[in-house]
């Protein structure tokens, strides 16, 4: 001990202090060794002492990859920050990015590579129900764990999936409620793209429009995936004069149809128009100045101004750039990572089924649209807010709804 | 039946000594190499792309020896698809498991859109033998009444490409509208069960994986044998020189609608053998772009080889699982520069670089001098056969014109 | 019907014959450059959509420069004429690396031409993002002409109109009455005569290509004002020119113009009756079971080949 001398006595007692200072930092969180891995991960997952392995599923490629670039980049952002929080019980998320090329079958392979080869503990990912319903079959085979992220027509709820968008009630009823109150509207004309969505959620709408609100449906129209041309459609609502036009327009359509609406003299000042189909994504590529005036129905707006949606918003344009736009499902998939967190933190185990048992009842106050419950149907109760777009492509939050809990099989809509 | 027996006797059947070779290497890989290599998650991926193979065989026929490019056989690989969805659809939706409908016993997605009973259409596909018997006679029937319209009044080439691409456009914005009748865009999902039997375990994947094998050999054979046969000679004869085939007194058409049926038939096995893999059908597989897609891998293998469609099959899948995992970015270019990379530089694709090469090997020589057989009567892509296609493109005149370019040519 | 006023009658008729038209001259201007490419040449351009979409995104780019410069008011005439120079030249670049050398293969330009429309996806989207854009467009050029209060004619619409007639007219001079179009119809006729009495007919056949190109190029610059710029528009409208196209009969501006009305006319009609997308089903199933009737077209050429 005769190399004991005060110079190293202050050498080791330093590292004693930064040791302890470096556990009251990590003790906030949870430490990997006081989670061993085989009590935490029973059922041969991809969990190791330090790393957990996460699924990101989504379309890079293809005519989808418009939508779910920035689901994507939500979902990266909340695993980047939840690593440099310590990850989830110690284990830093390791993500396995697949892309789902906007092919239906190609999601349910790939689900199939990530939870068979890759054995991830879950997956964020899907983002049409055409890809979700490909793929579900998979997760419900292989006993896999998804979150999915986009507001959704509804009808399904599987122990497998947790849907952190609206499912189609949420969405539409109290949007409804409120233009019915607000613009005094009675004659309304739904139109949409033809697809399953849309035609589920004007079906929803019709019931609501013509039992509860007592007004009529002057008109219900569909548009071919990708038709460009509104001529006769627009035509057909002058015709008819409709106090709100309800709207459920995608893709290359949604365009078209702003932009043909305004220029045929159909503008905000003139008409009232809630849609359910454009969030600050769409508004890139429709234009700010014919969408001015008009209104969306959806849980979620850029400009909302409590804290946890500032801070989010900063953290989003400091990773993705300035010019970076975040949209509702935008949103909704920054979600799925906190509550993967929350849930395994909760059940102190990465086995799906400990996880699945978990979750319901959670309470996800950070999030950035405000405060959400995770309902024991897997899906979240959320708040419907109304924004009344600007020409700068940012919404005015006109209208907040109270908790509005999900119903998936809403009894008398169907 | 003799003149079958001396056939196959001869071994003419399988191609001669090459023919016999390449589709023992075949088998060879198919069925041995394949399921030993690798593990049951891939190989169901194989036994995936291995039924797109069933339609780039029918473009070999169709196409390579026949002249006619369809656009349009992704709605036949569908219509066999969906035919197998029904019948695996109604299966599942027993009244038991649909107890929570509000009218149990018929496919969820009906329910949803307020049906209240099964549409008439869907009655025969409670029965399995009914349901084999759709998978074969719809496409054929429809393959007839297209080709009968079509090759009737002389349209081919590109009007042809075009038309049946049309159509392919036509079927999948119905199928996605009539949502209540055809499960819409997200099509016939969650199929579990065949005659109570499994799918989705790993041994009805083996056993899946077999059959499909089997099927499509049967139907590379088949191929084989129609190709050998005088009709085969005539199929050739007709895409390099139509008018002279119909001169020599031959119905031109008849040939077409019939090689067009039979190539509907073997593309909605594949399409059935699909659906029994992956467990669902969707209208993603009736439109444009699979059936382009489809035609690439025919190109690939090389156009006119049988054997080389089911390589070339196997490859661009390969390629595009491989690539989109690794370098998402990097997968369209290398798809597009596939096509054009094919199209202008191989067109007779890997069973022409093979072709070319094995001649050289001088342990394959043996197989090489052998009896003449189709894929000999090569200049596929000579100038005078190309002058006699883009003149069938352009659409036939009167006789006295076609006499003139024939003569021309 | 019978709830509306004749005055509410009138007013939606003139209003639907405009959207007729207007119909009418998208198509047109769509289908014009194809119907240069395909119908003079036989090759089938399939990546003629992408082509639009550089004179979009040329159009897109040059809008964001004019909001820097404060040129908003005028800078269409700018786009127009760059998209369409930035598609003829890459069309002339094409031709010459590719399409040159399948001439005698006219199925399998199908197949390169879809090659290259990947390729051309894919560097928009490396290029520009995955996300949709917008170009900013003129104050001008919003909302609508009013003849009488109830009455809208959407000036974009009009803008359309005007842009499709012009280039009609261009493309009728430069094929009907220039020494150019006359080499390419001579080589169109008889390609060895053509090449025996002197007509370069390599440089007739790039010079065509690159006009058709360009001439999407022009389209895709207009149809910024009335639908979407992505990086996978160009495949909204493939198969509408397509059909314009071979439903007027290959080969003949006449024939091209006329199939461009009448689909318009019907399907402009029919989607006011029907729900839209049984609309667009019915005008191609018609168009169809006529094209199977009547294979040549409506206007079949008159040429013997």
């Amino acid at each position: 001990m005769s190399t004991f001398n005060r110079r190293s006595f202050m050498k080791a007692s330093g590292a004693l202090v930064g040791a302890l200072l470096a556990v009251g930092v990590i003790s906030t969180h949870a430490l990997a060794a006081d989670f061993p891995t085989a009590k935490v991960n029973t059922t041969g997952l991809a969990v190791t002492d330090t790393t957990v392995k996460v699924g990101i599923l989504h379309s890079a490629t293809g005519t989808m990859a418009i939508s779910e670039t920035g689901s994507i980049q939500a979902e990266k952002l909340a695993i980047e920050q939840i690593n440099a929080m310590g990850g989830i019980l110690g284990r830093k998320i390791e993500v396995i990015q697949e892309d789902g090329a906007s092919d239906w079958p190609t999601f349910a392979e790939k689900s199939k590579k990530l939870l068979v080869k890759d054995k991830v503990a879950a997956v964020m990912g899907c983002w049409t129900s055409a890809s979700r319903k490909a793929a579900l079959p998979v997760f419900e085979k292989e006993n896999g764990l998804l979150f999915y992220p986009t507001f959704y027509e509804g009808l399904e709820q599987s122990k497998n999936v947790f849907y952190t968008g609206q499912e189609a009630t949420q969405q539409i009823l109290a949007g409804l409620d409120w233009i019915a109150k607000e613009k005094k509207a009675k004659t309304f004309y739904l139109i949409g793209s033809d697809y399953i969505w849309p035609r589920t959620s004007m079906k929803i709408a019709r019931k609501h429009i013509e039992r509860n609100l007592k007004g009529t449906v002057v008109g219900e129209e569909y548009i071919a995936l990708g038709d460009t041309q509104f001529g006769s459609v627009i035509n057909k609502i002058k015709l008819k004069k409709p106090d709100v036009i309800y709207a459920a327009v995608v893709g290359g359509s949604n365009v078209a149809w702003f932009k043909q609406l305004n220029a045929a003299g159909l503008n905000s000042a003139k008409q009232t128009m809630l849609t359910i189909s454009v969030t600050e994504d769409e508004v890139l590529g429709i234009g700010g100045e014919n969408l001015a005036g008009f209104y969306s129905a959806m849980k979620y707006f850029q400009s909302q101004t409590n804290p946890e949606n500032v801070k989010f918003v900063e953290a989003f344009k400091k990773r993705w750039g300035k010019d970076a736009v975040i949209g509702d499902v935008t949103q909704a998939a920054y979600l799925g990572p906190w509550l993967y967190k929350a849930a395994v933190e909760r059940a102190g185990s990465f086995d799906v089924d400990k996880v699945q048992a978990a979750l319901p009842g959670y309470v996800f106050k950070d999030a950035p649209e405000g405060p959400v419950t995770v309902e024991a149907n897997h899906h979240l109760t959320t708040k419907l807010r109304v924004g009344k777009w600007r020409k700068d492509g940012q919404a005015d939050v006109v209208y907040t709804s109270d908790y509005i809990k999900p119903d998936p099989f809403p009894k008398g809509y169907q | 039946m003799n003149a079958i027996l001396s056939k196959l006797n001869s071994s003419e059947l399988l191609g001669g000594k090459k023919g016999v070779l390449g589709l023992a290497v075949l088998a060879a890989v198919i069925f041995i190499l394949l399921p030993l290599g690798v593990d049951i998650f891939r190989l169901n991926l194989v036994g995936k792309y291995l039924t797109y193979a069933f339609v780039a065989v029918s473009l070999v026929l169709l196409w390579g020896n026949g002249g006619i490019l369809s656009l349009g056989q992704g709605i036949f690989f569908g219509l066999g698809g969906y035919g197998m969805a029904m019948f695996m659809k109604l299966e599942a939706s027993d009244p038991v498991s649909t107890k929570i409908q509000t009218t149990p016993g018929i496919p969820d997605f009906m329910d949803w859109n307020q049906l209240t009973e099964l549409p008439w259409f869907w009655e025969p596909f409670n029965s399995l033998p009914l349901t084999i018997a759709a998978i074969l006679i719809i496409p054929a029937l429809f393959a007839y009444i297209i080709g009968f319209a079509m090759f009737k009044r002389r349209v081919g080439g590109v009007y042809f490409a075009i038309i049946t691409q049309a159509i392919a456009l036509i079927l999948s914005i119905l199928i996605v509208g009539q949502q209540g009748l055809t499960g819409g865009v997200n099509g016939i999902t969650d199929l579990k069960t065949m005659l109570g039997w499994d799918t989705r375990t790993d041994s009805a994947k083996y056993i899946l994986y077999y059959v499909n094998g089997i099927l499509l050999f049967g139907c590379i054979l088949l191929s084989r044998y129609i190709l050998t046969s005088k009709f085969g000679m005539l199929l050739l004869a007709m895409r390099d020189k139509e008018e002279r085939v119909r001169f020599s007194g031959y119905d031109v058409s008849d040939f077409k609608i019939f090689i067009f049926c039979v190539a509907a038939m073997i593309s909605a096995i594949g399409g059935a053998m699909f659906t029994l893999q992956v467990g669902f059908m969707s209208p993603s597989f009736v439109g444009i772009v699979p059936s382009i897609e489809m035609v690439i891998f025919c190109a690939v293998g090389g156009r006119i080889s049988l054997i080389g469609a089911v390589y070339g099959t196997l490859l661009v899948n390969y390629g595009k699982t491989f690539f989109s995992e690794t370098y998402p970015e990097l997968w369209l270019f290398l798809m597009g520069g596939l096509f054009m990379a094919v199209v202008m530089f191989f067109p007779n694709g890997l069973a022409g670089l093979w072709d070319q090469h094995a001649r050289k090997l001088k342990f394959m020589k043996r197989f090489y001098d052998d009896t003449p057989e189709p894929e000999r009567f090569e200049p596929t892509l000579s100038a005078a056969k190309d002058t006699a296609e883009a003149a069938v493109a352009k659409k036939e005149k009167p006789a006295k014109v076609a006499n003139m370019k024939g003569a021309k040519a | 019907m019978f709830d509306y006023s004749m005055a509410e009658i009138g007013n939606i008729v003139v209003m639907q014959g405009f959207s007729g038209l207007s119909m009418f001259t998208v198509l047109l201007l769509m289908a014009l450059g194809l119907a240069i490419i395909f119908g003079q040449m036989g090759v089938i351009n399939m990546a003629h959509g992408e082509f639009m979409a550089i004179g979009a995104y040329t159009t897109v780019m040059i809008s964001k420069l004019a909001a820097n410069y404060g040129f908003v008011n005028y800078y269409f005439i700018f786009a127009i004429l760059i998209a369409f120079m930035l598609a003829f030249a890459v069309g002339y670049f094409i031709e010459f690396i590719m399409i040159r050398h399948l001439y005698k293969r006219p199925l399998d330009t199908l197949l390169a031409t879809w090659g290259l429309s990947l390729v051309m996806q894919q560097i928009f989207r490396s290029t520009f993002g995955a996300k949709e854009v917008s170009a900013e467009l003129p104050e001008w050029m919003l909302g609508s002409f009013k003849p009488t209060p109830d009455i809208d004619i959407p000036i974009n619409g009009v803008f359309v109109m005007f842009l499709a007639i012009i280039v009609t007219a261009g493309v009728y001079l430069f094929m009907y009455r220039s020494r150019w179009g006359l080499r390419v119809r001579a080589t169109v006729q008889n390609r060895v005569m053509a090449g025996a009495v002197g007509i370069n007919t390599a440089k007739v056949d790039r010079m065509t290509f690159a006009l058709g190109c360009g001439i999407a190029g022009i389209a895709g610059a207009a149809f910024t004002t009335i639908a979407s710029t992505g990086p996978t528009t160009g495949t909204l409208y493939i198969v509408d020119s397509f059909m314009v196209v071979v439903f007027g009969g290959a080969a003949s501006l006449m024939g091209t113009i006329a199939s461009a009305f009448g689909i318009a006319q019907a399907q402009s009609i029919l989607q006011f009756f029907m729900t839209s997308s049984m609309g667009k089903v019915s005008t191609l199933l018609v168009i169809v079971g006529i094209l199977m009737m009547k294979p040549e077209g409506l206007f079949a050429s008159k040429l013997r080949k």
